[in-house]
């Protein structure tokens, strides 16, 4: 079955990249999906792809967009960081799509960002991410830092959490673990947090003997203090890293361990029993009990042919964003980038989780943040959550070098504006 | 007359007792499903508290998820088969339909306090084995409310570890009670001796003790547990180093034959190991459809299949590309690198680009401790498995027609040729058994690592690392270079980090070579590339 899929996708990839481009169609708006299909962040990245295929043709069978079909541009980076930027190129350039949802790694976006200003094209990026960002031509569907990691650690703070005292900001070695711990530490340490009770941890891409890092967090947890990881190990890693967990006996109730990268999909191919009890933090769980969610889920397990695949946090934010552009799409009348960059801030689509998101003039969006237990059926049972929306923040204000930056694309056109300053310092990067 | 009088009135007080202790018990039973986690925390201390037999049960369920509301209001507990009989007087309440039933929803703080009043319940269960953990439980409270428990569990304690790790925990009780200096004093003895990560999480908090005395003798502790587990550190130290070396030696010994014996450098060495970890899900997902019972088994029937799947592909790989191309390491790269690229995308068109579970058999998880090393029992049997596999291959090489034609063959082809050796067939052999090898690898790889099409990239780096460094040609070699290069990571891990420690290990290395350009173990003589 999946391989009969895998080839229909295939062979559809084909023939869409065998159409010369200047026959397009005027009858359709192409959309560009930019994701790896090949190499180490398939696994994470396909199944965005299939997502954002499922909700072209939803849309389709609605009617479509402006009284034209949409048709989806598929591409595959392979992973592969330079080959994001030229893909992007050709995606706009010669495919002439409307707008792209893509990437995965903070690293690919930084990749293809120089090549969407240059051309002046759409991004919809659909991954929780590090901050410290605002792009003109980006919009960020995840979760800034303070709507997943900043929770995430106010919970273990709180008395239902467990009061913790101690911390291990334990990550992967790149760039969103490390602004990501970075951001941490200094709120942390702003929250009363001795500089002895943090531990940071960085490993490789990838790691697979996570002994000697499970041994130690286990010896930094025994000094008599509730203690808590705080992880931002990316994908694969985390596989090894949670059996290491279970066979040395780390328990959540002794010294739970937080995710900010393990959702439903990477808890697949772990046997969850010994992990009962450690948490992620996410804006989306797929047992989030709501009538969106569930039509969405069911739609999923359809159009894939098959009832066991899961749904995650990615696969929402790509919802949102697809729907938003739509809205925007709708609302300026046509695809022109600049027209549809100025109508989406202000635009709301809904969230599967029962609220109503919306974009703001910072290019981020309002999103509720969940807390979840693993459970031994590898779902997560929510134990906590916010009282509303939470609208992102790009500018991290525990870091001395951001916490006076502000992003409005609306009134100030500017994506790191000074208050104490009252300039716009521009361009960065 | 009098005494009828004085066993009515007994009676009478009997039945009160218990009429008000079911009352109170019904009381926080019901008062369970209410509230926040904390509250809910709370109720399970009080449940612990109230001493009721009936908690028990209660608690397992709330621990298992078990425990329900019906939708008026009654607490059950939930068999497998669906059935629910109300939690306070077990009166069965039928099988009511999943939807109708709200969960007493648990997380880890409540988890934790069942956990630990589950220890209070049992510390005078006749079962040893639980007295052990209860015991235990107590030690990792240090609840001073629980020390007259502990006390009266002490005085009727018959097994001698049992008591030993309930006066521990006593100790660790009375470290947080205020109870008098000479008391935590001889408490702090105590502990000192047990030397481990519980004991200076009991004795940690008292290090800034008002009483000088206390503080200092919590110091000395403190020193002399540091002492004895730097110690235990190197110990396992050592043990990680061995357990990581037995990974490396299983990725690299049959990459040790293609690359070290035949000479050809093959990039899709990594993709057999995944094609034998691919084998074993394979192999895992028949027995579970077929034979349940069989799961214990599935790894040692694994072997052979993931043997036969990753040596046949190794033939084919030999047969079709490989052949064509000897004498030419460039071209040879090249093509292996493409033939990895087309497994792993053949793999995920297949089985899908995401992760495979491979279950550990139950003689595959866990640890056990010798004195305070962990040894978790996936690794232990990995460097057993990883060993028996080198002796094999070190006998097939030495002992058997075969292996003499193998080394007849890589020595001195034309020689061998003339004397009637079929060339072709033993490089096919070789090539076949050293890919063989990589998917026994791939085998015990699937117990610790993802089951993704990526699996093989991270070990053929690391694999040719360890042939070059013990010396091509000599599987000693690679023996001797697997575990000192996972000895020499695992004592620069906790200094360098993870991601340092790699470093210095290849910077290591690079100097290694410029030295011995032919690794540990050369190979001497006129045997190579004649």
């Amino acid at each position: 079955m999946n391989f009969a899929r895998n080839l229909f996708a295939a062979a559809g990839l084909a023939t869409l990249l065998a159409a010369p481009s200047a026959q397009a169609d005027d009858d359709t708006i192409k959309v560009g999906i930019l994701h790896s299909l090949s190499g180490t962040m398939a696994i994470s990245e396909t199944t965005l792809k299939d997502a954002m295929l499922m909700l072209i043709a939803e849309q389709n069978a609605k009617g479509g967009l402006l009284g034209k079909k949409l048709e989806p541009v598929v591409v595959d980076p392979a992973s592969n960081w330079p080959l994001f930027a030229e893909k992007a190129r050709e995606l706009i350039s010669q495919d002439h799509v409307a707008a792209v949802f893509g990437c995965w790694t903070s690293v690919s976006r930084k990749s293809v960002l120089p090549v969407f200003k240059e051309l002046d094209s759409i991004l919809f990026y659909p991954v929780q991410y590090e901050g410290q960002e605002s792009e003109r031509n980006v919009f960020y569907t995840g979760a800034a830092p303070n709507q997943q990691a900043i929770p995430a650690v106010d919970y273990l703070m709180s008395k239902d959490g467990g009061s913790v005292k101690r911390w291990v900001l334990e990550g992967t070695d790149y760039v969103y673990p490390r602004t990501t711990n970075k951001i941490l530490e200094a709120y942390l340490l702003s929250k009363g947090v001795s500089p002895d009770d943090i531990m940071i941890n960085y490993t490789p891409f990838g790691f697979s003997d996570w002994q000697t890092e499970v041994s130690k967090i286990k010896a930094f947890g025994s000094a008599g203090k509730k203690t808590a990881v705080v992880s931002t190990v990316n994908g694969d890693a985390n596989v090894p890293f949670y059996k290491e967990l279970g066979n040395q006996g780390v328990k959540a109730e002794d010294i739970p361990v937080v995710a900010f990268s393990v959702g439903e999909e990477e808890l697949a191919g772990l046997d969850p029993k010994p992990l009962v009890g450690h948490l992620a933090a996410w804006n989306y769980f797929e047992s989030i009990d709501t009538p969106e969610n569930k039509a969405f889920i069911d739609a999923w397990h359809k159009f894939t042919g098959n009832d066991k695949r899961v749904t995650n946090d990615p696969m929402e934010a790509a919802y949102i964003g697809f729907n938003m552009w739509v809205k925007a799409v709708e609302k300026a009348g046509t695809t022109d980038p600049d027209k549809v960059i100025a109508a989406l801030p202000g635009t709301q689509a809904p969230n599967l989780t029962g609220g109503m998101s919306e974009m703001l003039p910072n290019h981020h969006i309002t999103k509720p943040v969940y807390i979840g237990e693993i459970q031994d059926n590898g779902q997560f049972d929510v134990v906590w959550q916010t009282k509303g929306l939470i609208p992102g923040e790009p500018w991290s204000p525990y870091l001395p070098e951001s916490k006076d930056l502000v992003s409005d694309w609306v009134k100030l056109n500017c994506g790191n504006y000074d208050k104490v300053k009252n300039t716009c310092l521009g361009a960065t990067n | 007359m009098r005494f009828l009088l004085r066993a009515a009135l007994v009676l009478l007080a009997l039945v009160g007792g218990t009429a008000a202790g079911a009352a109170d018990f019904g009381a926080l039973v019901a008062a369970l499903p209410a509230g926040s986690y904390s509250d809910r925390a709370k109720v399970v201390d009080d449940l612990a508290q109230s001493g009721d037999p009936r908690a028990l049960a209660v608690l397992n369920a709330l621990a298992a998820d078990d425990l329900k509301v019906m939708p008026d209001g009654t607490v059950v507990i939930v068999d497998d088969k669906g059935a629910a009989k109300a939690a306070v007087d077990g009166t069965d309440k039928g099988t009511p339909a999943a939807d109708q039933l709200d969960r007493v929803k648990v997380n880890n703080a409540v988890r934790r306090a069942v956990r630990t009043a589950i220890g209070v319940l049992t510390l005078r269960d006749p079962d040893p084995a639980k007295r052990l953990a209860a015991a235990r439980e107590a030690l990792r409270a240090a609840d001073p409310d629980q020390i007259d428990a502990v006390d009266s569990a002490l005085a009727a304690e018959t097994d001698p570890a049992v008591k030993a790790l309930l006066a521990e925990a006593r100790a660790a009780a009375v470290l947080k009670s205020d109870a008098p200096a000479a008391d935590q004093l001889a408490a702090i003895k105590l502990l000192a001796a047990r030397g481990d990560d519980a004991a200076i999480a009991a004795l940690a908090p008292l290090a800034g003790a008002q009483n000088p005395e206390i503080a200092q003798a919590v110091k000395s502790a403190l020193a002399s547990i540091a002492e004895t587990q730097r110690l235990w550190g190197l110990a396992q130290n050592v043990w990680f180093g061995l357990s990581l070396g037995s990974v490396l030696l299983l990725a690299a010994v049959g990459l040790a034959i293609t690359f070290g014996v035949m000479g050809v450098i093959n990039m899709a060495h990594g993709e057999l190991v995944m094609l034998g970890a691919y084998s074993t899900f394979a192999v895992q997902q028949v027995i579970r459809l077929h034979a349940p019972g069989l799961f214990d088994w599935s790894l040692v029937i694994a072997a052979p299949v993931a043997f036969v799947v990753a040596g046949a592909v190794g033939v084919a790989i030999e047969r079709g590309i490989v052949r064509h191309l000897y004498g030419r390491p460039l071209e040879t790269l090249l093509a292996t690198w493409g033939v990895s690229l087309i497994l792993q995308q053949a793999v995920r068109t297949i089985f899908g680009p995401d992760n495979r579970e491979v279950g550990n058999p139950g003689w595959m998880s866990g640890a056990f401790t010798l004195g305070q090393l962990q040894i978790t029992w996936n690794r232990l049997w990995i460097l057993i498995f990883a060993l028996a596999v080198f002796a094999v291959l070190l006998a097939v090489l030495k002992r058997t027609p075969i292996g003499l034609q193998m080394r007849a063959v890589t020595q001195n082809r034309a020689m061998a040729a003339n004397m009637g050796i079929r060339t072709g067939r033993v490089d096919a052999l070789t090539f076949g058994l050293g890919a063989g090898i990589a998917g026994l690898a791939g085998v015990a790889l699937s117990q610790i690592d993802n089951v993704s099409p990526n699996l093989g990239q991270g070990y053929i780096v690391d694999s040719f690392m360890v042939v070059v460094f013990g010396g091509a040609g000599n599987i000693w070699g690679t023996l001797a270079g697997a575990f000192s290069l996972g000895v020499a990571n695992k004592f620069l891990e906790p200094f360098a980090g993870a991601v340092l420690g790699k470093i210095l290990i290849l910077v290591g290395i690079i100097l290694f070579i410029q030295k011995r350009p032919r690794g540990l173990f050369a190979v001497k003589g006129r045997s190579v590339e004649a």
